[in-house]
């Protein structure tokens, strides 16, 4: 029998629907706010109250609570016990390579008691009134879901020893549940969940003080990483299956030409030739949206065919004329020149304390420099992929999505269906990295559906697709400057960070950075300087701007690090002492007083910055790498430090450079406080992958455009780092928390930023040469 | 139409003669363990072995293929090298996004039946066509190592 059928929403205390701030970094927040009212970031207002263009909010909500749909405890929605005893446990969050698929429903199995290996898991489709949010983006799915999946795991537990006690006529005190088994101490009696399960699922969920969750020490999974991936044999074999591998009887595949300028359209085309090919079955043309594209798609020519090879033939044979529109000049070598300019006059002033100008002029030294960062794009392994058909007004899709109520809540207005006849089917991830938050493909597939009379139909986006049609991570230039007085002491700090916004990509272009964006580690320096002023002067969009691992805090962190340990160099200082220094002294600082009124949606008071903390990862890695230890000629160390998604997070690089300029890595040092860890080896993992993806946008990651297009076409231009270019070694430092109940950072994203600083810091050790524009590329070969 | 030799069984392919083996394979014979990254033999996603030699499918026509032996992802459950690498990949817990995996474990196990013993210069050479966006490089040589059997597996 299943319990999870006798869920009833209409008893389910759990579900906030309400709007959210625009300041929450959730993707649908955005699309939400901008249909009911319009672009709310009014410009001309003090960007620090823009927060407060929201509702105002008697209690404003944080964390889980102010995400759309919230969070749902209910055992009856996410556990189903059959009666062999098998435990089913719903995931409700994407897997992308972070483990969620193991680490979520390993903690409901251990508030359960469930034996790991009876336990099977499956994945939830989109749906949000049931599930809470399914948003995996942000850092957010164990911060968020910890706790309401203990509960989901200690109610159902409650309900099977009072179902035992009620079976045996004894008091439910001298009952226990150990291992999928329900024990009656006194007599020796035991039975197992599966015999249970009908009677259990019948009792009331115990909820509030009733419900009685695990002491730390209790724990036989939580903590302990020893459960390996749930979905690790079907990798290895070859038998996952992730968004491009659907499969369904008659099943259509296409691929789409799309304009290769953002807000491009098809002037003409001529199909006549691709009709010709074997396979090749029809040429659709896909509407255009007019801008701002949100996570609409982009429209274009689609070839549908009777395999993906003959799609692809198909659409090389097209002849497309296109008008290209508004962005048709787009070009990342004037564009940066632009950015320069903006960055060399004042702007928007988004912080201030003291009065820089006058220390400036007053200081005995003065420091200025520029970085650059490009565009990137995600390339997840699996480029976006989608399966769709429509049965009977009934539209069921297979996707590859971090978002799949946002993805349904497309569907069903692109096809003008309600809500409740669109089912998204959320496959394996082959990787997202932010871009499978962007649903445009799902709706892309949606429609060729629908043009194929409700065929299912298979689109694949080519690796070509992925690079041309991204939504980039901005493209940014970051200006410094600082004074320090006779003693070597930082008393003036001015950071113009100049970089289009995500939110161009959805309203009319503000040309300015929105608190989300200034919260990743511009604004909210905790720094001691007296003087101090971070401005944010205008850029506009040309491309779709949209969220790559760690988003905004990769340029800010690159700049703000580097710059320290320039600053440390002038002052003649050792840059780790000269960077504890800056910090100061342990202390709790509410983000508020740094300027930063987004905490990344989380309590200011829950999650204040900690400086300890912060120092206690540089003081760690410094110490584990070795800070200070004599090298061989070309070697350095290099570090960088850097708090995000509320967790603190410390990295030295050691660089190794030949005489020719080659660069190698043989060795990262990378210290960690992300709170309690839930799964410390898959954390683990995804700080070694956080690093080596550092390493990869700081050497080779380059998205460019001319003309309005991207230059890059696949991986041959576009660079990914391969495993002789890797760091050789990678040492994770996992800092303890002090109690389990203490509050849980990330810990996909916060890795990512700290290492370009901390590897070109290495490489001015090693060479006296400084990086200031990523990628690294070929600026150290000697000729 | 041609006839292939793929994890030993003989599968008729009604497709032309220029079609790559890796579509074949996906979305004619629902084989989908072997992946579609980059099209341009450039990222190893599609890594296949054909006559033992490891090969990227996503490049390599029906034509050439008539007389050869396929094997895939599919079947190194049942190859004893394969199996080797398959275990030791899980107990260093390699994966993350596992989207790369196959074309990964394709190449290890080609290498570890040409060179029971490689070193690190050997790993490099091997397996630097695989990309891995995920970044499980190091997992990777550390499980190759355990399943040569080579000490200095770190902990
Ligand atoms: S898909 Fe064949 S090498 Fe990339
Ligand atoms: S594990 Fe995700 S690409 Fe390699």
């Amino acid at each position: 029998m299943k319990i999870a059928d006798k869920t009833s929403d209409a008893s389910n205390p759990f579900q906030s629907a309400d709007a959210v701030q625009i300041d929450n970094i959730s993707r649908r927040t955005f699309i939400k706010q901008f249909a009911l009212s319009g672009f709310v970031l009014a410009v001309g207002m003090p960007l620090l109250r823009a927060d407060e263009t929201a509702a105002p909010k008697a209690n404003p909500k944080f964390g889980a609570d102010a995400m759309p749909h919230g969070w749902v405890d209910n055992p009856l929605v996410f556990v189903a016990i059959a009666a062999d005893g098998t435990v089913t446990i719903v995931c409700h969050r994407s897997e992308m390579g972070q483990g969620i698929r193991t680490s979520l429903p390993m903690v409901v199995a251990d508030e359960l008691e469930a034996d790991w290996a009876r336990v099977r898991i499956v994945q939830a489709p989109g749906d949000e009134a049931r599930y809470g949010n399914q948003d995996t983006d942000g850092s957010r799915s164990t911060r968020h879901f910890f706790m309401p999946m203990r509960r989901v795991g200690a109610a159902a537990k409650q309900m099977l020893e009072a179902a035992a006690a009620a079976h045996w006529r004894v008091p439910v005190s001298e009952v226990k549940a150990v291992q999928h088994q329900v024990l009656h101490t006194p007599s020796g009696k035991a039975i197992g969940y599966g015999e249970l399960a009908k009677a259990a699922a019948k009792l009331p969920v115990p909820t509030g003080d009733a419900l009685r969750l695990k002491k730390p020490e209790e724990f036989r999974y939580i903590g302990k990483g020893k459960q390996g991936l749930y979905d690790g044999r079907d990798i290895v074999s070859g038998h996952a299956m992730y968004g491009i591998d659907t499969q369904i009887k008659g099943l259509l595949y296409a691929v789409v030409a799309r304009p290769p300028v953002l807000g491009g359209k098809v002037a003409s085309y001529d199909a006549s030739a691709a009709l010709k090919l074997p396979g090749v079955i029809k040429v659709v043309e896909l509407p255009s949206t007019p801008l701002p594209a949100a996570f609409n798609p982009l429209g274009g020519i689609a070839v549908i065919a009777k395999n993906t090879w003959a799609a692809i033939q198909g659409r090389n044979a097209l002849k497309i004329e296109w008008d290209h529109g508004q962005h048709a000049s787009y070009d990342s070598v004037v564009y940066k020149a632009e950015m320069e300019t903006a960055a060399r006059q004042p702007g928007k002033v988004v912080r201030q304390q003291g009065d820089v100008d006058a220390a400036l002029q007053g200081a005995a030294k003065r420091l200025e420099a520029e970085y650059y960062l490009p565009h990137l794009a995600q390339a997840p392994m699996e480029p976006p992929a989608s399966t769709a058909r429509i049965v009977k007004g009934q539209c069921e899709v297979w996707a590859c999505t971090q978002a799949p109520q946002l993805a349904r809540e497309l569907v069903a207005k692109w096809l003008k269906l309600p809500e409740d006849k669109i089912t998204i089917h959320v496959t394996l991830l082959g990787g997202g990295f932010g871009r499978k938050s962007m649903p445009d493909y799902v709706v892309e597939s949606a429609l060729l559906s629908q043009a194929m009379q409700g065929k299912p139909v298979k689109l694949t986006w080519t690796r070509e697709d992925d690079l041309h049609h991204s939504y980039f991570h901005t493209v940014s230039l970051e200006r410094l400057e600082a004074g320090l007085d006779a003693q070597g002491k930082p008393i003036a700090w001015l950071h113009r960070t100049v970089a289009p916004s995500i939110s161009a990509t959805f309203g009319p272009d503000s040309k300015q950075q929105m608190p989300v964006e200034l919260g990743m580690g511009v604004i909210n320096v905790p720094f001691v300087i007296d003087n101090l002023r971070i401005e944010n002067p205008q850029a506009a969009a040309h491309t779709r701007i949209g969220w790559f691992r760690s988003v905004s805090n990769i340029p800010h962190a690159f700049a703000v690090q580097c710059f320290v340990a320039e600053m440390a160099a002038a002052a003649g200082r050792d840059h780790r002492d000269f960077l504890l220094d800056l910090i100061g002294p342990a202390r709790s600082i509410d983000p508020n007083n740094l300027g930063d009124t987004w905490n990344h949606g989380e309590s200011p008071a829950i999650y204040p910055v900690d400086t300890g903390r912060l120092r206690r990862v540089i003081e760690t890695v410094t110490r584990e790498a070795g800070w200070g230890r004599s090298l061989a000629k070309g070697r350095g160390l290099g570090l960088a430090a850097h708090y995000s998604f509320l967790t603190y997070v410390a990295v030295v690089v050691e660089v190794a450079v030949d005489e020719t300029g080659k660069l190698s890595i043989p060795r990262v040092d990378i210290a960690v406080d992300c709170g309690p860890q839930v799964n410390p080896e898959r954390i683990r993992s995804q700080l070694e992958g956080a690093c080596i993806m550092g390493v990869s946008l700081a050497t080779q990651g380059e998205i460019s455009f001319k003309n309005g297009a991207v230059q890059q076409d696949n991986f041959h231009a576009y660079q990914i780092t391969r495993i002789d270019d890797a760091p050789r070694e990678i040492k994770v430092h996992l800092l303890p928390a002090a109690q389990f109940d203490s509050p849980l950072g990330g810990v996909g994203e916060p890795a990512v930023p700290p290492i370009a600083p901390a590897l070109c810091n290495a490489i001015f050790a090693a060479t006296g040469q400084r990086i200031r524009q990523l990628p690294i590329k070929e600026q150290l070969l000697k000729d | 139409m041609i006839t292939l030799n793929i994890n030993g069984k003989r599968r008729k392919v009604d497709l032309p003669s220029d079609t790559p083996l890796l579509w074949v394979l996906r979305d004619q014979l629902g084989m989908t363990g072997t992946k579609f990254g980059c099209g341009m033999a450039v990222c190893g996603a599609c890594m296949v072995h054909i006559d033992g030699e490891p090969t990227r499918a996503c490049v390599t026509p029906i034509s050439t293929l008539a007389t050869k032996k396929i094997v895939t992802i599919e079947a190194m459950a049942q190859d004893e090298t394969g199996k080797k690498v398959q275990e030791s990949w899980l107990a260093q817990g390699v994966p993350q996004c596992g989207y790369c995996q196959s074309g990964q474990v394709m190449s290890a196990t080609a290498l570890l039946k040409n060179q029971p013993k490689p070193s690190d210069a050997d790993i490099d050479k091997a397996m630097s066509g695989n990309l891995c966006r995920c970044g499980t490089y190091p997992r990777i040589r550390a499980a190759i190592k355990q399943a040569a059997g080579i000490g200095e597996v770190q902990a």
